[in-house]
């Protein structure tokens, strides 16, 4: 049996077109309307409804859903089942996320295509199990050892789960690169209304497979077929027979690993790839920005207060604006660097002791003076706080 | 036509083009690992197309990089994970896993546990050399009592893995073990490990002169080969033995590597399993609601 996409199947199964459910299970649907056929995932607190939902409707559209030992396995499974020919994926939390970094960093050196959903929690170590934070954004792109770029979307809406979901697929295959959906826990077990959106309503992108000569292809260099640096996919079993390797490789996938010059080629073009698409792959959205002489910068839950105060202080007369990042990495250090140039202050609401306000600094002008409103234990901040902050830094 | 010029012949067919020569050492049992490979992937006439081969890390886990397959060199221990998705992904490929006896049943062991407790549709031919070799000879999960590596200088006080025997009660369909040096039963059982539906495992006891051998006084390659000859007994033999032997004939088996094929058995694997999961789902639902028009 082998699974094939099935839009009518599909449709079937994820049942009315506008639902109330939770961001957890719009990031399941997300996954089956994007084609995923396979699942391998472990139970963790706020993610596990995710892999219940997913257990669920798979094997009803022919996919294959594996609880596996681990979450270790479980990105182990998700790469194996990528290279087999399947849009494949995970999720998880805190703690998982850490165990997944060996096998993140594989998927990457590999250009495997996967996506993994990261419903965040706060740590170190397990933390507050039931409670959201955002308390791996920094992990997402630096965990693994190494020199690597990451692809990171937030959703800050339960239909920003499905709909980022879909988009992270389409980012994996488009760019043969794991794609993490970086939720919080506020998010994904929040209930709102979505609107599941008709075949006609959405874009897939699908792998390019390897289509030329066996003698000639190169499954490791730039693409031969078209003008970027993303290669064509030799999926196991069509008779490429690729030889697939965490070592530093060169072109053809054979180990490297004593060659500084082969090094350095392999590791440019798998971060240029992404670095050289920062402005495409830049996805914000700008509140009341147009005459802001304050912002805030934010994601994900923390977006949600953060609008209110915004609307608060406006009624106030005070020019504030917000800006979303619903792609945190590869940051847009470009619409961050413009945004310093307009406004005076910078403020950077998180639900952690300060990961993200590092990169906006980093990219801010010297004018711009950039600070963290943190919000830690669980809570998300209230729009009052917010508020509190901006007639703070007046 | 000659052993020797058959073997030719069949590197040539299932060698992978550049990769040669082999990071292996002198004396090292892993070379004979792919010959073996190669004459039961001839003997059966598998497509070479359809064959994904998977491994960790490690001097064994190198193999697949050698063999003209698809071929996925994965992380510590891992093997066998990434190799249940390729799985999943593609039921018609058949999965070979090569891997060691650190790789699998150290950093390793907790997803060995469960491929042979899912009984997933793989061949692993694992590797065993009491040693992690290729880090330089630190202790693995399976040295015997007494064994001095960097890392047990003095004398290994833990017990060892018995692979073959946990493989046994994990319910793995077919579980056999066998010294490296003679070609003819591994090559029967890795012939058998692929035609069997389920979870295979079948562990050869490979020596690493360079890493065990040297530092536990097995000498080289020729007394190498008596210390295996010496410290395997048959299964059977072995049973008799303890059955029927004296108390001195008991006690000169008790310490030696039982061989031979300790589980054979034909059970439905895990995604044959899944494959009538789906279908009874699926039934269900289109007599239910007229079909998925
Ligand atoms: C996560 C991780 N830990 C440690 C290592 C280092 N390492 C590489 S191979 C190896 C041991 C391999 O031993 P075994 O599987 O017995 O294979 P052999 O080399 O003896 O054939 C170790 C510890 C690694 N590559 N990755
Ligand atoms: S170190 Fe040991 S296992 Fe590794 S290649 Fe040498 S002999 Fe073989």
């Amino acid at each position: 049996m082998r699974y094939e996409r099935d839009p009518a199947r599909i449709r079937k199964v994820l049942g009315d077109k506008v639902q109330f459910v939770q961001g957890d299970m719009a990031a399941a649907y997300g996954g089956l309307l994007a084609g995923c056929s396979f699942f391998g995932g472990y139970p963790i607190t706020p993610a596990s409804e995710v892999a219940e939902g997913i257990a669920r409707m798979l094997p009803r559209v022919k996919g294959t859903f594996i609880q596996m030992e681990d979450e270790i396995g479980s990105l182990a499974a998700v790469i194996g089942a990528a290279w087999g020919g399947a849009k494949a994926m995970t999720s998880t939390s805190g703690p998982g996320f850490s165990l997944m970094m060996e096998n993140y960093g594989y998927a990457i050196m590999t250009e495997t295509p996967c996506v993994i959903v990261n419903v965040q929690r706060t740590g170190p170590s397990t933390g507050q199990p039931t409670l959201g934070a955002q308390g791996d954004m920094m992990q997402v792109r630096w965990g693994t050892h190494g020199d690597v770029e990451a692809i990171a979307l937030a959703p800050s809406t339960v239909q920003e789960c499905l709909d980022l979901t879909i988009e992270a697929f389409n980012l994996s295959e488009k760019y043969r690169h794991p794609v993490c959906l970086m939720a919080d826990g506020e998010i994904g077990h929040l209930r709102e209304k979505l609107v599941i959106p008709d075949e006609d309503e959405m874009t897939l992108i699908e792998r390019v497979p390897a289509t030329i000569d066996k003698d000639k292809f190169l499954p490791f260099g730039n693409s031969q077929t078209r003008d970027n640096k993303v290669p064509d996919f030799p999926t196991f079993g069509t008779g490429y027979r690729t030889y697939v390797t965490g070592l530093t490789h060169n072109k053809k996938g054979f180990p490297a690993t004593d060659k500084q010059r082969d090094h350095e080629e392999l590791i440019t073009r798998l971060v240029t790839k992404i670095s050289d698409d920062r402005e495409k792959l830049t996805n914000v959205e700008r509140v009341e920005l147009d005459d802001a002489e304050t912002a805030f910068v934010t994601y994900g839950a923390s977006a949600r207060p953060t609008e209110s105060a915004v609307a608060t202080a406006r009624k106030n007369g005070m020019k504030v604006g917000m800006l979303r990042l619903k792609t945190v990495w590869p940051f847009p250090r470009r619409t961050i660097e413009e945004l310093s140039k307009k406004v005076n202050k910078i403020i950077v609401p998180e639900m952690n002791l300060g990961q993200i306000v590092h990169s906006v600094r980093e990219y801010s002008c010297d004018g711009c003076e950039v600070t963290l409103a943190p919000k830690v234990g669980g809570e998300m901040h209230l729009p009052d706080e917010l508020f509190g902050y901006l007639e703070a830094r007046k | 036509m000659t052993a020797m010029i058959d073997a030719e012949r069949l590197r040539k067919k299932y060698l992978r083009d550049g990769m040669l020569p082999t990071i292996f050492c002198n004396g090292c049992g892993h070379g004979a690992a792919f010959d073996y490979a190669f004459r039961a992937f001839e003997e059966l006439g598998l497509d070479m197309d359809k064959v994904a081969l998977a491994s960790g890390i490690g001097c064994s886990s190198r193999i697949p990089g050698y063999i003209n397959a698809d071929g996925l060199h994965t992380a510590h221990g891992r093997a066998l994970a990434f190799a249940t998705g390729i799985k999943a992904a593609n039921p018609d490929l058949t999965i070979v896993v090569f891997t060691g006896d650190g790789d699998c049943t150290g950093i390793g062991g907790n997803h060995f546990i469960h491929a042979a407790r899912r009984n997933i549709d793989m061949t692993v031919i694992l590797l065993n050399n009491f040693i992690y070799g290729m880090t330089g000879g630190q202790l693995a999960p399976t040295a015997p009592i007494g064994s001095i590596s960097t890392t047990s200088p003095y004398g290994n006080i833990e017990q060892a893995f018995n692979i073959c025997e946990l493989a046994k009660a994990l319910g793995a369909a077919y579980v056999a073990r066998w010294p490296i040096f003679h070609p003819y039963q591994p090559i029967k059982s890795i012939k058998e490990g692929i035609q069997n539906k389920g979870f295979s495992l079948i562990e050869l006891l490979s020596p690493c002169p360079t890493a065990y051998g040297r530092r536990n006084k097995l000498g080289e390659i020729d007394s190498l080969w008596k210390w295996y000859e010496d410290n395997t007994i048959l299964i059977e033999d072995y049973e008799k033995a303890m059955d029927y032997g004296t108390e001195e004939e008991k006690e000169a088996v008790r310490g030696k590597f039982q061989v031979g094929v300790f589980q054979n058995v034909q059970k439905p694997g895990f995604f044959e399993e899944y494959d009538k999961l789906v279908q009874r789902i699926i039934a269900k639902e289109d007599e239910r609601k007229g079909g998925a028009e």
